[in-house]
């Protein structure tokens, strides 16, 4: 049976960058807590001699050549920014002085 | 002629060929359809009237010259708002089309409008969506299934000619089954996802929507193909099995276990003995890991979700992460815990090992048998609010159709039946790896000796 504490459930939103209200907290920490358990019949599955797959189809090693193609301009590239400065995307200062 | 929008694909474009009816007159019966129903369905984010000069083409030889199509609000269309169903995309106007929708441009078809579905297509009823939940035009107090169940609803109730959908764990499928209508789920890898908003990315397919099978294989034919923009897709390489004298399908008997629904048992065996009474030949073939796919596919899933869904920033485009619905929110949370120290080897790790018992459980079948039939979902549509507040139930609703998404497989829904209470039953027809021209073709044979396709719910 999985187990989630409030402070984890706050670790993961906080790792996630969504904020979650008290309410929410506590509700999706219930919904989560309900399919941490029900995927816990994974472990009842042997697997030690198995690897593990994330290529579906078998392809590999896609290459191209390094040439510029067409893309964006750059006005269409900024089109959806919500704040732009000198052809950049304008955002909040990440570092302090 | 009037109801022009009633038409199939296949019958639209030879009237646009044959000069029996114009484009024009085509997307006026189409976008009259929509003002008709759009009240009561609620199939479209964007309706797009008027926009069509834009996409109009000359020439007599296109494929799909004039064609009214709706797209998955998941799917990038230039200059057309793409919201994906949710709230944190409501005005992001993509500079781009994707591979699929440009390809069907460039063959003439015209996009009338962007379909509603499970927010990012976390979902499988609709419900999930930013904008309002679409209505099933069978009954409208039951859920069109998801999440392209605007898609399917548009297609059911004659609000478009074809349409195109997302399948990552039955999406394109379980609407398809719930509005009685045809629907592929390509191979992993067959249909370009470039422009497509990425939920799950060792998952995602595209695929076409349609009135029959044979629509379904005009689209695909269309659509499919390499595309250096995308590094997974492939033109396929499987080898021609035409030649064979006798065509074997399996029936999985997990597919009709118990918790699936026997009206709909009922509905795919008699599907399966009148395939029989025309010379397939049957045989019983098992999936051992199969109790084990939804557990595996709700760890993999959201953890590429999590992923996927970092780019939402709210500084290239969209607003602030708080926009998003309560199933994104919990989604990316879940992949978020699977994947963080000291979890990625118990969940991540252990889920991708059992996706390849399932895999291998598929590879075996068809050693055996060219085919796998069965239902699409264990029951027909259910009511609007029946499962919204349960997320795990929800979830459930995958159980026979995220396992072929756990393996690459194409797979075709098609509709075999209604239920006592005049719902619509599905069933899926599924192949080896780039075995779709065989699906097609087993499926158009069906639909040449049935008639379930043809029947219209009456709105």
């Amino acid at each position: 049976m999985a187990e989630l504490t409030k402070e984890e459930i706050i670790h993961i939103a906080r790792l996630a960058n969504i904020t979650l209200s008290e309410e929410e907290i506590e509700k999706f920490g219930k919904q989560l807590v309900d399919i941490l358990s029900f995927v816990d019949n994974l472990n009842s599955v042997e697997t030690s001699d198995v690897e593990p797959l994330a290529n579906i189809t078998g392809k590999k090693n896609i290459f191209r050549e390094d040439i510029v193609g067409e893309s964006l301009s750059q006005e269409e590239a900024l089109s959806n920014a919500k704040s732009t400065h000198n052809s950049f995307f304008k955002i909040k200062a990440v570092f302090e002085r | 002629m009037s109801d022009l929008n009633k038409l199939s694909l296949k019958e639209a474009i030879l009237g646009i060929k044959e000069n029996k009816f114009s484009s024009k007159e085509l997307l006026n019966d189409t976008f009259s359809r929509i003002k008709e129903l759009e009240g009561k369905i609620k199939a479209f984010v964007t309706v797009c009237e008027g926009q069509e000069g834009e996409d109009g083409k000359d020439g007599n030889d296109l494929p799909l010259l004039g064609i009214p199509m709706a797209v998955k609000d998941v799917l990038s269309t230039k200059n057309i708002r793409t919201t994906a169903s949710s709230k944190i995309l409501e005005n992001y106007i993509p500079p781009y089309d994707a591979i699929v929708v440009k390809k069907l441009k460039e063959a003439g078809a015209i996009i009338i409008g962007k379909t509603n579905c499970d927010a990012f297509a976390f979902g499988a009823s609709t419900e999930n969506s930013g904008f309002g939940p679409t209505k099933n035009p069978w009954d409208l107090e039951c859920v069109p299934g998801g999440s392209s169940g605007g898609s399917a609803a548009a297609v059911s109730a004659d609000e478009c000619i074809f349409a195109l959908g997302t399948d990552t764990g039955g999406s394109i499928r379980q609407p398809a089954s719930f509005c009685s209508i045809s629907g592929l789920k390509p191979t992993y890898g067959a249909c370009s996802r470039y422009g497509l908003l990425a939920m799950s990315s060792s998952f995602d397919t595209v695929g076409p929507m349609g009135k029959t099978v044979e629509d379904c294989e005009i689209v695909f034919n269309i659509m499919k193909g390499k595309d250096p923009k995308d590094g997974t897709s492939s033109d396929g390489d499987r080898k021609d099995k035409d030649n064979k004298d006798k065509i074997t399908i399996g029936l999985p008997k997990e597919f009709f276990a118990d918790g699936i629904d026997n009206e709909v048992k009922e509905a795919v065996m008699k599907a399966a003995s009148l395939l029989g009474e025309n010379g397939f030949d049957f045989e019983e073939v098992d999936l051992p890991h199969l109790e084990f796919a939804i557990p595996a596919y709700y760890i993999i899933v959201p953890s590429e979700i999590s992923s996927n869904m970092a780019r939402y920033d709210g500084i290239r485009f969209g607003y602030q992460r708080e926009k998003f619905e309560d199933e994104v929110k919990r989604r990316v949370m879940l992949g978020t815990y699977a994947l963080s120290a000291g979890y990625y080897d118990q969940y991540y790790t252990k889920a991708s090992k059992v996706r390849k018992l399932i895999q291998e459980d598929f590879f075996k079948c068809f050693d055996k048998v060219d085919f796998i039939l069965g239902p699409v979902s264990p029951h027909a549509a259910f009511k609007i609010g029946e499962k919204s507040n349960n997320p795990l139930e929800m979830y459930l609703e995958d159980i026979l159709t995220g396992c072929v998404n756990l393996s690459g497989l194409p797979a075709l829904a098609l509709p075999c039946g209604f239920t006592k209470e005049g719902l619509p039953i599905g069933m899926q027809i599924l192949g080896p790896h780039f075995s779709e021209e065989q699906i097609f073709k087993l499926g158009k044979m069906y639909q040449t000796i049935t008639d379930w396709h043809k029947r219209k719910p009456i709105i």
